[in-house]
């Protein structure tokens, strides 16, 4: 037990430097830290948000809103398809997951079957090189009963796109905001976690994230009927956030369902004040097919109202006065300097495919977290001191050696914790402290071992020895069983019960190391240069 | 010379831990019966984490008026409102009961809220928390709060029966078992909140326990392969004596680290330490009183590995 092989010495003692060497950098500040050599390693403890303070949303894609939204579309496209091939047709509808329309001229069947034929779009090659699927399937029942629906493939890469589009909004809105160090994650089939340090009141952020922005240009319906108060098919009623009737209630438009400009084709957007009015207006210009687009209804139109449409309120209905031909334009709907900068905002970062639904979130202020991160401190040097001074007074020389590896314990914790950038949280301080009870264990058992040897009579030695070496399986099968119940609680568990089964996890691993192997050590070394007669553990 | 040693075990023990049994199995029981009643009349004090709704931490200026603020924030129909003071006289909890109607429902009560207290306090409050769980979230969290302490239950149980017999396993798993439902009832009793950190103290509680009860299993079987024509009782109360100095050391450097958290480590985590405390005394309770007699009636067979027997000296001793 004296013998040490020269390379094991070398490997414990290149682990300890390495973990100090680790650990350093969370002496510094972030500007000292830039002034280090580049050699040195320099990544801290990755502080979570409820030491930081900052706001964790978790936002769930409303994926039955896209599929509503399709629905809809596609009765629209069979309403212009069958109008267009002067088809008469009744009980067009969504019925559950699918649009149905009844043909009512028997005669018309083949034609009516010709005329939706053209909906249907392939679906993008899979892998599998695309067995030629549509993303629509139509069936045709008796009497004239067509029903139309999405095709199931479709429809998941539908979903997976609406996801990954959604994050790419998400992200760019939420730079557009200009967070610092945002964190943006998938979790599961319809969500997105969004972490943002130092933000205290996420009340803004998550009213941005929460807004659609799908923004539409279309005319307003002139027809009699829409002008007598009904609204006819392929329009529909909206009301304005922005604009009262004479009663002092949101006035309501009947705006055609059809799009002549989508948002898509923005490239631009800038809040400014119009030095006229005095009023904040937003700026925008249309890319070039948009551009193109917005020119050709403006030229048809003059005269004639058109609606600006945000996620299905009408932010305002100007008369056109003449061709718009620049491709660009302005928004002027009693804005004030912010709705007006969080609007081009939205506009330029790009609609949402599907709504976004805040379903849990977490905001902690920075005083909070530095609060925290001062309790955790004074917990974690008193909790220390206790341990320490218990440990000495019970084990004297031998408990010395305990605790110079518990010190030493932490100190590769935090490294470690630098080194994978794993994220501490309250309670990971809580399992830090926590492990310093827990890690002594493994020298207790040593130590309580090596006593009993004593007694029955073994040499100084034999009882170090037989005391490492029978201790060695129960401390092997008790902390295997902890760090099992720590792993399936960090699988399960989310942010700050997370940190916890980190350090927990970690700190028991080390404690295996340092409990083990550097306490052994410094005994060995001990014991070949005072050669002691006696041991008193 | 010898420096005096703190002992709190005598260095040699002889209680006959093995004749308590059924005192201790008597007191097990009851205290089994008081944890299960509590959580079935009294129920738990679900946090958000699982019962979904709003927690606010908010720091007012000067010591707040809990009475007034109740007031207005009981009038705005949110339903049932919750106060209290948290860590200071300046510092006031707020819990918001779940709101019917969804997600959207949760963040417009949560804007109310916030509206009222800027009425009630005026600029100077600082808020320091805002959390909301909606309903969806919080039922998975529970769904995965159970299977994680399933799944954490399953694996001891396999490990120890791995690692030794089927009886070591069963009881492992019957000890484990015990001390969760203790632990919950004893949520149940004191009504501290019961959310994520928790389910964490309660999985940390058995991971501490198992840990125990295997130290004194482990000896069990060392000593069944050294003794084998001792008695299992006596036997048994050997090992608990030979390992008493050992779990009574580790628990209170356990149980010193967690009485630092608990008075210095801030309101947040005060439950979620307090509730360890009170687990580690009794997994270390029940790895003696509980863990070890079980073995006797899971009538554990002798000399199952006698193959494996070893001799009191080891050959290898004193060659290093």
């Amino acid at each position: 037990m004296l013998y040490f092989a020269p390379w094991k010495i070398v490997v414990i003692l290149v682990t300890c430097l390495l973990g100090i060497l680790f650990a350093v950098p969370n002496l510094f500040t972030r500007e000292q830290l830039a002034t280090l050599p580049g050699w040195m390693p320099a990544q801290q403890v990755n502080l979570g948000l409820d030491l930081r303070g900052g706001a964790y949303l978790l936002l769930e894609v409303d994926l039955e809103g896209v599929q509503r939204e399709r629905l809809e579309s596609l009765v629209e496209s069979v309403r212009s398809e069958l109008q267009a091939g002067r088809i008469r047709y009744t009980g067009l509808g969504v019925v559950g997951n699918a649009v149905q329309v009844r043909i009512r001229d028997a005669a018309q069947f083949d034609t009516a079957r010709e005329a939706l034929n053209k909906i249907p779009q392939p679906l993008s090659a899979g892998f599998l090189g695309g067995s030629g699927g549509k993303d629509v399937q139509i069936e045709a029942g008796p009497d004239g009963l067509f029903t139309l629906s999405f095709a199931e493939q479709g429809l998941k890469e539908r979903a997976d796109a609406a996801i990954s589009e959604s994050i790419e909004i998400v992200r760019r809105r939420i730079d557009e905001l200009g967070v610092t160090e945002p964190s943006i994650q998938r979790q599961g089939a319809d969500r997105i976690i969004v972490q943002l340090p130092g933000v205290g009141d996420p009340g803004r952020i998550e009213e941005i994230l929460g807004t659609t922005a799908k923004m539409t240009f279309r005319m307003v319906d002139t027809s009699p009927e829409a002008i007598a108060g009904r609204t006819p098919p392929g329009s529909m009623l909206l009301t304005s956030d922005t604009e009262r009737g004479a009663d002092g209630k949101p006035r309501t438009f009947v705006v055609r369902k059809k799009i002549e400009v989508d948002g898509d084709e923005l490239e631009n957007a800038q809040a400014a004040l119009n030095q006229q009015t005095g009023q904040w207006v937003v700026n925008f210009r249309f890319n070039s097919a948009g551009g193109r687009k917005f020119a050709n209804v403006t030229k048809e139109n003059v005269g004639k109202p058109f609606a600006i449409v945000l996620d299905n309120k009408v932010i305002s209905a100007p008369v056109i006065r003449e061709p718009i031909l620049g491709g660009s334009g302005q928004i002027s709907g009693n804005f004030n300097v912010q709705t007006a900068n969080d609007l081009a905002l939205l506009l330029r970062a790009g609609a949402l495919p599907a709504p976004l639904n805040v379903v849990e979130r977490r905001a902690i202020g920075p005083d909070l977290g530095a609060d925290s991160i001062r309790a955790g401190w004074i917990a974690s040097v008193i909790g220390f001191a206790l341990v320490v001074v218990f440990v000495f007074a019970a084990y004297g020389l031998f408990g010395l050696f305990a605790n110079i590896a518990l010190v030493l314990n932490l100190v590769l914790l935090v490294g470690l914790l630098s080194l994978l950038q794993a994220t501490l949280t309250l309670p990971g301080i809580a399992g830090i402290v926590l492990t310093m009870g827990m890690a002594v264990d493994a020298n207790v058992l040593i130590f309580e071992r090596i006593r009993e040897e004593q007694r029955l009579g073994r040499g100084v030695i034999g009882s170090i020895d037989a005391g490492f070496k029978r201790a060695m399986s129960t401390i092997l099968d008790s902390n295997l069983t902890t760090i099992l119940t720590a792993i399936v609680l960090f699988s399960f568990g989310t942010g700050p019960v997370r940190g916890f089964a980190v350090t927990l996890m970690l700190g028991i691993a080390i404690s295996m190391f340092t409990a083990i192997w550097v306490c052994r050590l410094m005994l060995a070394e001990w014991v070949r240069r005072r050669r002691p007669r006696q041991l008193y553990v | 010379m010898p420096m005096p040693r703190l002992r709190l075990v005598p260095t040699e023990t002889h209680w006959p831990f093995m004749r308590w049994r059924n005192f201790a199995f008597a007191l097990t029981a009851a205290l089994t019966l008081l944890s299960a009643g509590a959580m079935y009349v009294q129920g738990f004090n679900f946090g958000i984490d699982f019962a979904g709704g709003i927690v606010m931490e908010v720091r007012t200026p000067e010591r707040a008026d809990l009475g007034k603020i109740r007031s207005h924030l009981s009038g705005l129909g949110l339903g049932e409102v919750a106060l209290q003071e948290f860590g200071s006289p300046n510092d006031v909890l707020i819990r918001v009961q779940r709101q019917e109607g969804g997600d959207e429902a949760q963040k417009a009560a949560v804007d109310k809220v916030t509206a009222a207290l800027r009425e009630d306090v005026g600029e100077g409050i600082s808020f320091r928390r805002t959390e909301f769980v909606g309903p969806k979230v919080s039922g998975e969290l529970i769904e995965g709060a159970v299977i994680a302490t399933l799944i954490s239950l399953v694996g001891i149980m396999l490990y120890v029966w791995f690692r030794f017999e089927w009886q070591f396993g069963v009881g492992a798993a019957i000890t484990t078992i015990h001390d969760v439902v203790m632990t919950l009832g004893f949520f149940a009793v004191t009504g501290y909140e019961f959310n994520l950190s928790s389910v964490a103290a309660v999985l940390t509680v058995m991971g501490y326990s198992i840990n125990d009860t295997v130290v004194v299993y482990d000896r069990i079987r060392e000593n069944l392969r050294k003794f084998k024509t001792m008695d299992l009782q006596a036997l048994i109360d050997l090992c608990v004596n030979q390992t008493l100095s050992r779990t009574v050391m580790t628990s209170i450097t356990t149980l010193l680290a967690l009485v630092a958290l608990v008075v210095f480590g801030g309101e947040v985590i005060r439950s979620f330490c307090a509730s360890m405390i009170f687990g580690i005394l009794i997994g270390t309770y029940s790895s003696i009183f509980v863990a070890a007699p079980l073995l006797i009636h899971l009538k554990l067979r002798r000399g199952g590995q006698g193959a494996a027997a070893t001799t009191d000296q080891p050959a290898s001793a004193g060659t290093a």
